[in-house]
């Protein structure tokens, strides 16, 4: 025990990330996070908030439980970029010795997560869905993996690495009264030509947004084909209901990668769930196990889906979902005319 | 000539992947006979490097590490048009964890000589990170684009792509030589052709162990690997099940009453 209380443990750091000047919910999410584990290792929490024209986002940092933010604010920061972001990340990780890295699971931590990694010759664990610490007071990072969870764990090398997915971790409650460090930050004079961003481009999304949807309608493999697929669509459009994903239908074409729900997709919180012609996948469930009421249409009774669901039916849902379209619509006019 | 090496792995296939379960005792993988395909994101990253192929001199080495079965995959790369195919094997190799294999695949483009690109697809299917091209480039010391959904320019020496970002994409020009990881937006991959399969079979898949690499055992599988997995918990989500049974008919009004009850119709 004497030796664990002398090792001194080093700060417990978050990426955070920030898109036209707003920061992301996940860097507070796991902020907060961040938090629990340092009070658990009596260690500090630190944040890297990059960018330009940013100010207030460094108290918010704080607020939500950062000790300190290393701030970097430059124009040539404003957007993510793969090479300046990497080096200066390292650099300051090879000063100041974190425990452990967090990064959220988006564009650009899914990219600047393994560079950084592989920098420090380190562990980067995936999308996990919990992170708590072990009996050694190692980072457990949790993810699923068939029918399972997962624990893994980097005893060896430091920092501990895990990027994270928005709303694995619930926002913290922000405390205006807490104080921190800001340490503005060198940004590097050289800076690399062999890549360059020309332009960013931001998209309005289509459709009812998954995360903040009531009702999800997820699809799979089962779909059999484009045809198969639309009459899911169809049912997600019956009950203005989300359209979700998982990995094998974005395999196959029939719907873009960024409707996938679960470990590496997203996170979703609806008050009924409705899972069609698919396995039940540990990846693909993790992110809907908070749904309410959860249900599952599927031809095979010995389904893995059946565990985990509330209500299941045995049935082709290339045939089955028709039908269940028409006895909506018929519910629904009846109780307009209520 | 230009030169691709295209990086490949061997996945269990997806539609079957359900049926594997890991064994609680041993924390293996019990495959139970499912068939292992190519990983269906590298099928975009071989048929972006057959499309370049198809417009100038070009040759394609595809590289995968994993047991001697992945030979297959390699093979079929070759029937989908690639001119060389090498399999990293060797018991050393085993348990690698993202940043053992990449550094093992690195270790391999060396070997074979840097090429002017490399190629892999976003994701693996079975272990869903994305961690292996960008590390591969760390190794290399060359630039990386992630998620690439369109190759806007080809050229000889600078490429742009447009890459996903979470609301949209951006438009990056990279010098050559670098390593880009391909979506599915990027292309259609082609299904093997019959002539495909014949030219395939008279080429040979190269198998190099860790004398062919000359590193040490120390460096990769899983002694080169940062992390391990220490434990296996049955997952909690699980719920109890209510089947609903009768006829289509009957089956669909049992489903909508539960579904009124539920408020949100």
């Amino acid at each position: 025990m004497m030796t664990e209380l002398n090792k001194k443990i080093g700060p417990v750091w978050v990426i955070a990330e920030q898109l036209e000047c707003n920061l992301l919910a996940v860097s507070t999410q796991l902020v907060g996070q961040a938090r629990k584990l340092a009070d658990q290792l009596h260690t500090t929490v630190e944040a890297v908030l990059l960018g330009n024209n940013l100010d207030k986002q460094t108290h918010e940092l704080i607020a939500a439980g950062a000790d300190r933010v290393y701030f970097g604010n430059d124009p040539q920061l404003a957007f993510y970029h793969p090479e300046i972001y990497t080096d200066i990340i390292v650099n300051l990780a090879q000063s100041y010795k974190p425990e452990i890295i967090l990064i959220g699971s988006t564009a650009m931590g899914r990219e600047l997560a393994p560079l950084v990694a592989a920098r420090l010759q380190t562990g980067l664990s995936a999308h996990c869905i919990d992170l708590v610490l072990d009996g050694d007071l190692n980072l457990e990072q949790r993810i699923p993996a068939y029918g399972g969870l997962l624990s893994i764990i980097c005893p060896e090398k430091r920092p501990q690495m895990a990027t994270v997915a928005k709303g694995v971790f619930a926002a913290p409650q922000l405390d205006e009264n807490r104080s921190g460090e800001v340490m503005a930050i060198q940004i590097p004079s050289v800076i690399s030509d062999r890549i360059q961003t020309l332009e960013v481009v931001h998209q309005e999304p289509q459709g009812v947004p998954l995360e903040s949807a009531e009702i999800v309608v997820a699809g799979g493999a089962g779909a059999g084909d484009t045809e198969g697929w639309q009459k899911i669509a169809n049912l997600a459009e019956t009950l203005n209901a989300a359209l979700g994903s998982t990995r094998p239908a974005v395999d196959e074409g029939w719907i873009e990668l960024s409707t996938m729900i679960g470990q590496s997709g997203k996170m979703v919180n609806p008050q009924l769930y409705i899972g069609v012609g698919l396995s039940g996948e540990q990846q693909h469930l993790v992110g809907v196990v908070d749904a309410k009421v959860m249900i599952a249409i599927n031809n095979d009774d010995k389904s893995p889906v059946f565990e985990q669901v509330d209500y299941g039916i045995v049935d082709d849902c290339r045939e089955f979902v028709p039908v269940l379209i028409e006895k909506i619509k018929t519910a629904q006019q009846e109780k307009d005319t209520c | 000539m230009f030169n691709i090496v295209v990086c490949v792995k061997a996945v269990p296939d997806p539609k079957e992947a359900c049926n594997i379960k890991i064994d609680p005792e041993t924390l293996t993988l019990m495959r139970c006979d499912v068939p292992m395909v190519v990983n269906p994101l590298d099928k975009h990253a071989i048929q972006a490097a057959v499309e370049l192929k198809a417009k100038t001199d070009v040759f394609i080495t595809v590289l995968s590490m994993g047991p001697p079965e992945a030979g297959n995959i390699v093979k079929e790369c070759l029937a989908l048009g690639a001119d060389r195919g090498i399999l990293l094997s060797d018991p050393a190799f085993g348990g690698a964890d993202t940043f053992a294999t990449a550094f093992t695949l690195a270790t391999g483009i060396k070997r074979i000589g840097l090429p002017d690109l490399v190629l892999c697809g976003m994701a693996s299917s079975d272990g869903s990170t994305e961690w292996v091209g960008p590390q591969i480039a760390t190794f290399l010391d060359q630039p990386v684009v992630t998620m690439v959904t369109e190759i806007v320019d080809a050229g000889v020496d600078t490429w742009q792509v447009k890459a996903s970002i979470d609301d949209g994409y951006r438009l990056m020009q990279v010098k050559l030589p670098a390593v880009f990881t391909l979506t599915r937006d990027v292309n259609t991959p082609k299904t093997l052709s019959f002539s495909g399969i014949i030219k395939a079979r008279k080429k040979e898949i190269e198998i190099w162990g860790l004398d062919e690499l000359g590193v040490s055992s120390e460096v990769v599988g899983l002694k080169g690997s940062p992390t391990i997995v220490s434990e296996l918990n049955p997952s909690d989500t699980k719920r109890e099940v209510e089947f609903i049974s009768g006829t289509r008919e009957e089956k669909a009004d049992l489903l909508v009453q539960k579904l009124m009850a539920t408020g949100l119709l």
